[in-house]
């Protein structure tokens, strides 16, 4: 435990300074997510048609729950797949 | 009390445009006929569906906006499922966010449907760019 002082590195350690993630919604004031726009859904899922997690996309929760409504009505209605490879 | 609503319908491709027009006077009939009035209409056309429904890959889609008594959503529904011409259908009712958007959406589509000098483009891939017009990326796609 005190030789965690002790510690060297070779190289120093990288200290990536990380954008901040922020929530497009609040950010850009929009605050209803329609199902009828597959193009814009389409944001929060990955290459499978799967929906992506908050911690990826940055999205508040509020908002995250809205886009998990909205895609899986679009899912409903055939504008966008269940399942699927090479999305996008 | 009248709530609005909103319901999206897949007709199948097999159907004539005459077919089309009866169909969708059929149900914006029933809703006017049931105390509830039309606020909108939106035809999208034919379009290819995401995946399979009854071995078919395409199909008419329309949009009905309109305001109604909330026992009668389910006499709708009940009529999509009694006829075979509909493949798919979403009713949703409309939050005060959700018809300031459908407003808005409408307006949008208006503006287009006026200024437009270039060809009508499909109009639902113009409506996305108005959406996006604070496009951000993914913020940070990687994560480990």
């Amino acid at each position: 435990m005190a030789q965690n002082d002790n510690v060297r590195y070779l190289n120093p350690p990288t200290v990536e300074v990380r954008k901040k993630k922020y929530c497009r919604f609040k950010k850009a004031g929009i605050k209803y997510v329609d199902y009828k726009d597959p193009e814009f859904l389409k944001k929060f899922l990955n290459e499978q048609g799967k929906i992506l997690p908050r911690r990826i996309t940055g999205t508040s929760l509020k908002f995250q729950r809205k886009v998990a409504q909205a895609v899986k009505r679009a899912r409903s209605l055939a504008l966008l797949p269940y399942v699927t490879d090479l999305l996008k | 009390m009248l709530k609005q609503y909103e319901t999206v319908f897949i007709a199948t491709p097999v159907l004539s445009d005459a077919q089309m027009k009866e169909a969708v006077a059929k149900y914006t009939g029933f809703i006017t006929s049931n105390g509830g009035e039309i606020v909108y209409e939106e035809d999208w056309g034919l379009k290819q569906l995401a995946y399979p429904i009854q071995h078919k890959t395409s199909g008419f889609y329309y949009l009905i906006e309109f305001k109604a008594d909330p026992e009668f959503v389910a006499n709708l529904e009940i009529q999509y499922k009694r006829d075979e011409r509909i493949l798919r259908f979403l009713t949703v009712a409309l939050d005060k966010d959700a018809i300031a958007y459908a407003e808005h959406r409408r307006e949008m589509k208006a503006a287009k449907k006026n200024a437009p000098v270039e060809a009508p483009v499909e109009d639902k891939a113009e409506e996305v760019e108005d959406v996006t017009e604070y496009d951000v990326e993914p913020v940070d796609s990687k994560e480990e």
